[in-house]
C-alpha cells in the first residue's frame, strides 16, 4: 500500500467498488437470463429436450456463478484486506488450510447425493418398528445390501 | 567453519526468544484477527457445505427467483432478486468506505477515519434493516419457518385445476406450468387453512400442491441469521472503535490507527462471507 501515492490508493478503492458492482450485476443478470426472466421462454431447464444438454447447461451455469464469486472473494481478500502485501508465511498460513475444504465439499456433496438416491430406503427404515416381526421387507433389503457390499 | 555457523544460529535463536520480533511482520493483534477469520471461515464453510449436502439429498429445491421476488413498498410487484442485489450492493459499498477509513488512519487523519467509519456503520445498519424486512416477509407473509416451507417446485409439467384462492378453473382457463417451475402455497387469511391448489400432470396424475423440502427454512434462517449476527457484531465494534477514534485514543498510540485496520479486516470478511451466502441461496 505504501508504494502508491494517496491519490492513487483512493482511485484504486473506487475502481474496486465499480468492479465488484459490475461483477455482481453480471451475476444477477446471468441468473435472470438463464431462468427465463430476460427473454420469455429462454430457461436453462427448458432449452432442449435432451437431458444431457440440460445437465451440461446447468453445470456450465454453476461453474460460471462459482467462478464469479471466487473472483470477488479473491479481490476482497487481496485488495481490501491487503493479504497480497503480507509476508508469504502469513499468507500461506491463512490460505493453505482452506485447501482442506476441497475434500470437505467433495465428501459431503457425495454423501448428500447418496442420501438423495436412497431416500425411499431411508423412509422405509424410519417406518420400521422395534421388535416387529412383520418388517420382513426391510430385512430383505438388509441382506440385499450386505450381498452388494460383499 | 561449521562451528561458527552453529554459534551464529544459536546466537540468533537467543535473540528471537527475547521477544519484540514479529516473524510475520504483523502485530500480534492483526495476526490473531487473521486466524480468527480463518476459523470463522471454517464455521461458515461447515454451514454452507451442510446446506449443499441437504440440497443434494432433496429431490427438489425452492427456486430462488420465486422465493426472493418481493420488494418493499410495491407489494404487488414481482422483481426477482432485485432487493437482494440492492442489499449486496449496500454491503459492498460499506466495505469500500471501510477501506477509505483504514487509508485515512494510515495518514493519521482523525476526522477522515471517523467520517468513513460512520458511513460504514450506516451501510451495515442499512443491510440489517433490509434483512429484517426480508425475514419479516418470509415469516409473516409467506409462512416459512424453521420446520415449514410452503415453497415447492414442480417435477413434471401440467396444469392447475384451481386458481390461487382454491376456486375450480373451467377447462379452457387452466394455467399451465412446466417441470422446474416454483410455487408458493398460500394461506387463507380468514380460515388459516393452506390453499393447496389442485393440479394435473401431463401423465394424468391429479394431486394437490405439496410443501417443499423442510430443511430450506432452517438452513436459510440459520445461515443468513448467523451472517446477520456477524454484521450486527461488526456494527457494534465499528461504533466502539469510531467513538474511540473520535475521542483521540488512537492518536496517542501513533500506530497508524491499527485498531481501525483490524476491525476493517473483520468487516471485509463479513462482506466476503456474503458473497458465498448470496451465491448459494440466491443465484444457484
Amino acid at each position: 500500500m505504501s508504494h502508491l501515492s494517496y491519490d492513487e490508493q483512493k482511485k484504486l478503492v473506487f475502481k474496486g467498488l465499480r468492479l465488484l458492482a459490475i461483477v455482481t450485476i453480471t451475476e444477477v443478470f446471468f441468473a435472470l437470463l438463464f431462468n427465463g426472466h430476460i427473454f420469455h421462454g429462454f430457461h436453462k431447464a427448458h432449452i432442449s429436450d435432451s437431458k444431457w444438454i440440460i445437465i451440461t447447461l446447468a453445470l456450465v451455469y454453476g461453474v460460471i456463478m462459482v467462478g464469479f464469486s471466487l473472483y470477488k472473494a479473491r479481490f476482497i481478500v487481496y485488495h481490501f484486506m491487503h493479504l497480497g502485501q503480507e509476508v508469504s508465511g502469513l499468507r500461506m498460513s491463512v490460505l493453505l488450510p482452506m485447501l482442506l475444504l476441497v475434500w470437505a465439499i467433495i465428501a459431503f456433496f457425495q454423501e448428500g447425493s447418496s442420501w438423495g438416491a436412497r431416500r425411499h430406503q431411508i423412509e422405509e427404515k424410519n417406518k420400521e418398528e422395534v421388535g416387529s416381526k412383520t418388517s420382513t421387507g426391510s430385512l430383505d433389503y438388509d441382506t440385499e445390501l450386505y450381498r452388494g457390499l460383499i | 567453519m561449521a562451528e561458527v555457523v552453529l554459534e551464529h544460529a544459536a546466537d540468533q535463536d537467543e535473540h528471537l526468544w527475547e521477544g519484540g520480533k514479529e516473524p510475520f511482520k504483523a502485530s500480534y493483534g492483526k495476526l490473531m484477527m487473521w486466524y480468527f477469520l480463518l476459523s470463522d471461515a471454517f464455521t461458515f464453510a461447515g454451514f454452507l457445505i451442510s446446506y449443499g449436502a441437504l440440497r443434494f439429498s432433496s429431490p427438489t429445491w425452492p427456486v430462488p427467483d420465486v422465493v426472493f421476488e418481493k420488494v418493499p413498498f410495491f407489494p404487488e410487484l414481482k422483481a426477482p432478486l432485485v432487493f437482494v442485489t440492492f442489499m449486496t450492493f449496500v454491503l459492498i459499498a460499506s466495505s469500500v468506505t471501510m477501506v477509505r477509513a483504514v487509508q485515512e488512519g494510515h495518514r493519521e487523519n482523525k476526522n477522515g477515519v471517523v467520517i468513513w467509519m460512520f458511513l460504514t456503520i450506516l451501510g451495515g445498519a442499512t443491510f440489517l434493516g433490509c434483512q429484517a424486512w426480508e425475514w419479516t416477509t418470509l415469516i409473516a407473509k409467506e409462512h416459512v419457518s424453521l420446520s415449514q416451507n410452503p415453497f415447492g417446485t414442480h417435477t413434471e409439467a401440467g396444469v392447475y385445476l384451481e386458481d390461487d384462492h382454491g376456486h375450480a378453473l373451467p377447462a379452457g382457463e387452466q394455467v399451465a406450468f412446466r417441470a422446474g417451475d416454483g410455487y408458493l402455497i398460500h394461506k387463507d387469511h380468514e380460515s388459516g387453512e393452506w390453499l393447496q391448489r389442485k393440479y394435473r400432470t401431463e401423465s394424468g396424475v391429479e394431486a394437490k400442491l405439496d410443501f417443499g423440502p423442510r430443511a430450506f427454512g432452517a438452513l436459510f434462517f440459520f445461515i443468513t441469521g448467523f451472517h446477520g449476527f456477524h454484521v450486527f457484531s461488526g456494527v457494534v465494534f465499528l461504533t466502539i472503535i469510531m467513538l474511540n477514534a473520535a475521542s483521540g485514543v488512537y492518536v496517542r498510540r501513533h500506530n497508524g490507527y491499527e485498531m481501525v485496520e483490524k476491525i476493517g479486516l473483520y468487516w471485509h470478511f463479513v462482506d466476503l462471507v456474503w458473497v458465498f451466502v448470496f451465491l448459494v441461496f440466491y443465484l444457484l
